[in-house]
């Protein structure tokens, strides 16, 4: 019998990979992708409960946390090719310009 | 055991495809395998009954994000692989260690709080009825806001990519 204890172990290692990604990549845009696993782990987790629970609150909040998505994929894409027309790369290591 | 049998298959293709996402070197790669892993948790999301989810995670994250993520990788061009340099092996390192540390954490909890929150719970289906009526109701507030939060959202995304802008 699949329980709460399942997703919940699921939902942790999506996590863990999304985390991975976000410290081992070095393409901002990479990093993006990785924080949609992030968000997704989240997600599974919010539904996982609501089932086992027996309340629909959780599935209201991936509601919640798609619209959050959507918006950060919109700002954070628009940032990304800012940052590229004015370095011309997207890799964090070579863009330094805040640096002191 | 029909569930079962559903929620491993899919955990594993979802996983399988994470990883690839967070491994591969070519970002069009990781872009696409995203979409196999936003698919899979939609029919995880079916078998926790969450039916209006499962749809408008379909319609948002395959049809929406990805073909948006996907549209920029082509636009800039970074086809290109990422050259491994030193710093990127020590990145590894370190990424390793906070994923182990991580995972670590995820078993001791799990430990500690195996046996409550038991199945017994009535089967709430998250139809769009039943979703709707949350959000139109107790939920309201929170609704009408995110309005303002994707209002906003569009106008940062015109107002960034304006050439004049830069």
């Amino acid at each position: 019998m699949i329980g709460l204890n399942h997703y919940l172990i699921l939902s942790g290692c999506l996590f863990a990979i999304g985390m991975y990604g976000i410290i081992t990549r070095r393409n901002a845009l990479l990093m993006l992708l990785s924080v949609e696993l992030l968000f997704n782990a989240a997600n599974l987790s919010f539904v996982a409960y609501a089932r086992y629970r027996g309340d629909l609150t959780g599935q209201v909040f991936v509601f919640f946390t798609m619209v959050v998505a959507a918006c950060e994929v919109a700002i954070g894409l628009a940032v990304a090719i800012l940052l590229y027309r004015a370095q011309e790369t997207l890799n964090t290591d070579e863009i330094h310009s805040l640096k002191g | 055991m029909n569930e079962a049998f559903f929620f491993y298959v899919f955990s594993g293709l979802t996983l399988l495809a994470a990883l690839y996402v967070v491994l591969t070197k070519n970002p069009t790669y990781a872009v696409l395998s995203l979409v196999a892993a936003m698919f899979s948790l939609a029919i995880l999301f079916v078998l926790l009954h969450a039916y209006f989810i499962a749809a408008v995670h379909i319609l948002v994250y395959a049809g929406a994000i990805l073909v948006l993520f996907l549209f920029v990788v082509m636009l800039l061009g970074v086809g290109r692989e990422e050259t491994a340099s030193r710093s990127q092996t020590l990145y590894r390192i370190f990424g390793g260690w906070v994923v182990l540390g991580f995972l670590m954490e995820i078993g001791l909890i799990v430990k500690a709080v195996s046996g409550t929150g038991g199945a017994s719970s009535p089967v709430l289906a998250g139809t769009i009825e039943a979703v709707g009526r949350l959000l139109f109701t107790r939920y309201f507030l929170p609704f009408e806001i995110t309005s303002v939060l994707l209002l906003v959202g569009i106008i940062g995304a015109v107002v960034l990519s304006r050439k004049e802008s830069v």
